[in-house]
């Protein structure tokens, strides 16, 4: 018999195999030959040593964002102020890549710190506004994807602009300021284990350290904790800080990671498709790892489904949705629950 | 600074300064009715985008852009519809659905985009109509004032419509009423038999019409196709201007109005050597700045207040 | 006359998590009476009327209007039936004007929009015809609250009550406005309406109702024509004791003064006291009780004491353990030594998505014995949190089983356990076993006393009778903002006595009240 306790399990599998059903009958409306259509979205990016490097480099960023925002959720904030960060701090750390002149190893550790830390300093000032005067932090951080968008785009067309190179990117990087790669044969770099180590971190100050413990009550209920005697502005803007550090620091080493010019001219989306592997992972450090790499393989099965058939690669962003709207509806299987529950209350 | 003035104020910059607004202003006035009713969509910019592909789709069918129209509106009805269902009845989270609905259409939009003309960037091959523009009789041959206010897109002349009856509507119609009311308090709603969830959903499939409005227009008027993201952050502008606007009707025209001149400006200021990335963040950074003020001056009357009354 | 115009027979009222709100309740209603539902907070008054406005449905029994059985399932059906009601929280829009809010859901039309000028008529026509001036064009958030109560009984008459429910009305009004109020009601019992008047206040029950229902924890206590019961024998069945508890009780030499508090008065950002001339101490060793009717003061009271008021200015001095405390926050009260169980568990007590172990650890975390380095001592953590579940007998699954899932009762005892754990000098203890089992209950009120044994000083805060009598070796009365008695052995104090200050029919005098910082 099932326990209610493993009910959001279960949840999130219903939502995934429903999303996947819907995947199927799209590809079976849309394709000439649907089974083989799907055999390639379900199982090409396995074919390879490339496809599976392709999954886990994709995975990486989603890694850092799913990270920063399940951490934000975590203390009841809703921000998605991810996005224009990730951003943001990649065009710092490509003006460090580019300008700077420093060892190898050095190089991009100082440039993603400096991407990190202006992460923080950004994802401070919504924090300092709604722990201070309860400012809605969704409204200001929306706005401050926008406004970091504008800015950076600024920076990239104006000063890192590279004019001899065929479209809208930056000067080269400098060779010392790339990550290396770990896996030959595919583009995995050094970013994959800094994101695992920040993840650890991050689990260990979750569940292990006393400022977690503020950071989890304070989400659960602030009520509760500023009646425990904890300092729960303090708390938000500490969240604040650390998400927008990691989601920096994701920023900055996708750049460093996977190109060799700054290149973005429209935001990236990782930091919304952050929201979603948190919400895949409730908000658990170890599970982002899991959810990103779900995530990272059906774009890549679609990708994988674009180039080989005749469905556009755009499907999975209805099948994003599709999980978004499931797994955040509270009330979806919740009859189920009910029912369990009473059975389970009969029992005892 | 003599040639910023020259390129302000001519009668080009006004005229161009009511035709980017008026997608704004539309989604704008959506957003408005949602908010009033006390539920935020901020799914705005994706509805927008999946209305302009319908009414291209839809004209282009059917050879006739009214009909294009017809269908943009209605497609934004329906997605709102669909954000509406979830929230309303599944309790999804709304920022969460509106987040889910702007991630569709970003996609969803390319890949039919692409299953119907075979490419992801724009709907060349499809033969999509255009609504028309219209001279005004009389007003048209006034010096200043006729190259100004005439000859718009039909849909701009709409738009200004718009904001009187979104006006009439919230201020003077039940239907208005209500929807202040279950924003404002819905248990006092409830309380006289109305109901909460039944206003919220026309709210919601209000804003879902107006972006529609919007839609329509920026590819069967602003442009006369289909692109991709094509819509560039114009939802999240409207939604911008609603907040800055304070949810009233006036305010958030008024700031639609302001954002769309700013819009205008980026071409113009470029004669100034402001780029117009930085001026195009203008409307958020304002958001914001008005943002900080009022929850500051709010927390400031919350002080005042009495915070624990003798009497529970 | 005298034929029911509205009755309620056997109504049971048990909601899903398991509290039984009313018990067999009989109501009956007479055309054109003042009937006044006088009982304690918890007495089942509220319950009973959301029942008869048809926003709860009873688990048993059956409604009758004029004979006729009828099923009211929402707040409409009422309405439809002539049912109208005065909510204690208005329920009205704040920017909108009067004439708005009394039109809201059926509002005159004029074509697509809506007729102003005949909604504010229909105002003024209601108005007019039961004497009660309003502006129909003023912005509701603009008018007093007797104001605004008017405008609610307007809005009520407009959807045609007949029968007028008002729930704790006068609780938020001035004397003076309470007189308007009360002359109001009479005309509207001249004018053939029936009026149903909830209130806990016996004076304004004597001076306005024709007869009255007592109610005392979920049971009706019976129907009384007013001017045949006194006050006291009102205040008798309201505040009577069910079970009597009795436990053994050592007698301890009571040590120093923990707790002191001098001349504590607290105002609201108007000015207006929320606190006057407040003195007491408790020392070791000792649980002072608090007792009277909610909303007198207690939630200020405890405020000041555990650092949590907020927006309002303070007089006089809170000393724990000599220093002043009145400036500080929440931590550096707890360092000083002092616990607080709170009165509402779900809003502040616990963390109901968290487990009991972190739920228990709240008060800890922060200490030298809970930490390792940088990290929580996990086994440490582990060992408190079974040694409390056992200690306290927590029926559980386990220390990691979320709280949320525990009954009332075992949450509250989570509580009591973390609270205690840490060696409190001061405990204060807010509603301790306010809906929770018997055996829970008994078992709290044994660890309070164990507490007392160990020296720690107990301020208990109840409405509960029954566990404020037994438990407390000394007891204060509070009314209005005030001390209004002081007794050094509640267990030989009557029910009837303590009823008479606690409903501010008796206060004693200044000399009484002030033995309460000196007496050892």
């Amino acid at each position: 018999m099932f326990k209610v306790k493993y009910f959001e399990y279960i949840r999130t599998s219903a939502v995934i195999v429903i999303a996947l059903a819907i995947a199927f009958l799209i590809i079976s409306l849309v394709s000439n030959q649907p089974v083989k259509t799907i055999g390639i979205f379900l199982f090409e990016p396995l074919s390879s040593k490339g496809h599976i490097g392709n999954v886990i480099e994709m995975a990486i960023p989603l890694m850092f964002t799913g990270l920063a925002v399940s951490l934000l959720f975590r203390a009841n904030m809703f921000n998605l102020g991810a996005e224009g960060i990730f951003y943001f701090s990649g065009v710092v750390t490509s003006v460090l890549a580019i300008h700077l002149t420093l060892d190898g190893w050095l190089h991009p550790i100082v440039a993603i710190a400096a991407g990190s830390i202006v992460g923080a300093l950004l994802s401070a000032i919504p924090g300092i506004l709604k722990a201070k005067w309860n400012a809605n932090e969704l409204v200001t951080s929306l706005m401050f994807n926008n406004i970091l968008f504008g800015v950076g785009l600024y920076l990239l067309n104006y000063h890192l602009r590279d004019a001899k190179a065929f479209a809208n990117v930056s000067y080269k990087f400098e060779k010392t300021a790339l990550l290396s790669k770990m896996v030959p044969g595919t583009r995995i770099h050094t970013g994959l284990l800094i994101v695992i180590v920040l993840i650890i971190a991050a689990h260990l100050f979750l569940y292990k350290t006393k400022w977690g413990y503020e950071l989890r009550m304070t989400g659960i209920n602030r009520n509760f904790a500023r009646y425990s005697g904890m300092k729960t502005a303090k708390v938000i803007i500490l969240v604040h800080l650390i998400a927008g550090f990691i989601a920096g620091m994701g920023g900055s080493v996708e750049v460093l990671g996977m190109y060799n010019r700054f290149q973005w001219t429209s935001l990236p989306g990782y930091g919304l498709d952050g929201a979603l592997v948190a919400m895949l992972a409730k908000n658990n450090p170890i599970s982002v790892i899991g959810a990103a790499l779900f995530l990272a393989y059906i774009r890549i099965g679609a990708d994988m489904m674009a180039r080989l058939s005749d469905v556009p690669s755009e499907m999975i962003s209805i099948i994003q949705a599709i999980i978004i709207l499931l797994i955040s509806a509270e009330q979806f299987l919740k009859f189920w629950k009910n029912r369990m529950l009473l059975k389970e209350a009969k029992e005892a | 600074m003599n040639s910023l003035f020259d390129v302000i104020f001519t009668t080009d910059f006004a005229f161009s300064v009511l035709r980017v607004t008026t997608p704004i202003l539309f989604a704008a006035l959506g957003a408005l009715i949602s908010n009033r009713a006390g539920i935020i969509n901020i799914g705005m910019e994706g509805i927008m985008l999946v209305a302009a592909l319908a009414g291209v789709i839809v004209s282009s069918y059917t050879h006739s852009a009214w009909v294009g129209l017809l269908g943009a509106v209605m497609s934004g009805t329906l997605i709102a519809g669909i954000l509406a269902f979830f929230t309303l009845k599944f309790k999804t989270h709304i920022i969460l659905g509106g987040v889910a609905i702007n991630m569709f259409a970003s996609g969803g939009t390319v890949f039919i985009l692409y299953l119907l003309s075979g490419d992801k960037g724009s709907s060349t091959s499809l033969a999509s109509k255009v609504l028309p523009s219209v001279e005004i009789p009389l007003l048209k041959d006034i010096p200043v004032l006729g190259p100004i206010l005439s000859g718009h897109h039909i849909l701009t002349y709409v738009s200004i419509i718009a904001v009187f009856v979104v006006y009439y509507l919230l201020n003077r119609t039940p239907l208005g009423l209500r929807i202040r009311s279950v924003g404002e308090n819905p248990h006092a709603a409830q309380s006289v038999g109305v109901s909460v969830v039944i206003i919220q959903y026309m709210a919601l499939l209000l804003s879902g019409f107006f972006a529609g409005l919007g839609g329509a227009y920026m590819s069967m008027g602003y442009l006369s196709l289909f692109t991709r993201d094509m819509i560039a952050g114009r939802g999240w502008i409207a939604i911008a201007a609603e907040s800055m606007g304070r949810s009233t009707t006036v305010g958030t025209a008024l700031t639609s109005l302001l954002f769309g001149t700013a819009d205008a400006l980026s071409n113009a200021l470029q004669v100034l050597k402001i780029p117009a990335e930085l001026i195009a963040t203008l409307p958020y950074v304002a958001t914001v700045i008005g943002l900080v003020i009022y929850a500051v001056s709010e927390t400031r009357k919350k002080n005042k207040k009495l915070k624990s009354p003798l009497v529970k | 006359m005298n034929k029911a115009l509205l009755e309620m027979r056997g109504i049971t009222k048990v909601y899903p998590n398991g509290v039984v709100a009313n018990k067999d309740v009989h109501f009956s209603l007479r055309e054109g009476e003042i009937h006044a539902i006088a009982g304690e907070n918890g007495a089942g008054k509220s319950t009973l009327m959301k029942i008869m406005f048809g926003m709860e449905e009873p688990s048993e029994g059956d409604i009758f209007i004029k004979d006729e059985k009828v099923k009211l399932q929402s707040a409409q059906d009422a309405i439809d039936r002539g049912i109208g009601m005065v909510h204690q929280h208005f329920m009205l829009v704040p920017s909108f004007t009067v004439a708005e809010n009394m039109v809201l859901g059926m509002e005159p039309r004029k074509g697509v929009g809506i007729n102003y000028a005949e909604a504010v008529r229909m105002t003024e026509e209601t108005a007019k015809k039961y004497n009660l001036a309003v502006d129909p064009k003023a912005k509701v958030e603009d008018l007093t609250v007797g104001m605004k109560q008017k405008v609610e009984i307007l809005k009520a008459l407009l959807r045609g009550a007949k029968i007028l429910v008002l729930d704790e009305p006068t609780a938020v009004l001035t004397p003076q406005e309470t007189e308007e109020l009360f002359r109001e009601l009479k005309q509207l019992r001249e004018q053939g309406h029936t009026i149903v008047f909830i209130s806990h206040k016996l004076k304004e029950v004597k001076a306005i109702c024709d007869r009255i229902t007592i109610m005392r924890s979920g049971r009706s206590e019976g129907v009384f024509q007013t001017k045949d019961v006194t006050e006291q024998e009102i205040s008798r069945l309201m505040v009577g004791r069910d079970v009597v508890l009795k436990y053994d009780k050592e007698i301890l030499s009571i040590g120093e003064p923990v707790l002191t508090v001098q001349g504590l008065g607290v105002n609201d950002a108007h000015g207006k006291a929320l606190l006057s001339d407040i003195n007491f101490a408790v020392r070791g060793g000792q649980i002072v009780g608090i007792a009277g009717v909610e909303g007198n003061g207690q939630t200020q009271l405890i405020e000041a004491l555990t650092g949590s008021l907020r927006g309002v200015s303070s007089q006089g001095s809170v000393l724990m353990k000599g220093k002043d405390i009145r400036e500080s926050d929440i931590l550096d009260i707890r360092r000083l030594g002092v616990s607080y169980i709170p009165e509402d568990r779900m809003h502040q007590g616990i963390a109901s998505d968290a487990s009991i172990a972190d739920n228990l650890l709240s008060t800890q975390y922060r200490t030298k014995a809970m930490n390792k380095g940088p990290f929580l001592n996990g086994s440490r953590i582990a060992k408190l949190a079974v040694s409390l579940v056992e200690e306290f007998k927590v029926r559980c699954s386990g220390p990691s089983q979320p709280i949320g899932m525990l009954s009332g009762g075992n949450m509250q005892k989570v509580v009591v356990a973390r609270e205690c754990s840490t060696e409190p000098q001061l405990l204060i203890a807010e509603q301790p076993t306010r809906g929770v089992d018997i055996g829970a209950a008994q078992f709290i009120h044994q660890k309070l006393l164990e507490l007392r044994s160990d020296d720690c000083a107990i301020l208990l805060v109840s409405a509960d009778l029954n566990e404020i009598l037994e438990i407390s070796d000394s007891l204060l009365v509070m009314y209005e903002g005030k001390i209004v008695a002081f007794f050094e052995e509640p267990s030989k104090v009557s029910e009837e006595e303590l009823g008479l200050y606690m409903l501010g029919i008796h206060r004693q005098d200044e000399e009484q009240i002030r033995r309460a910082v000196n007496h050892v």
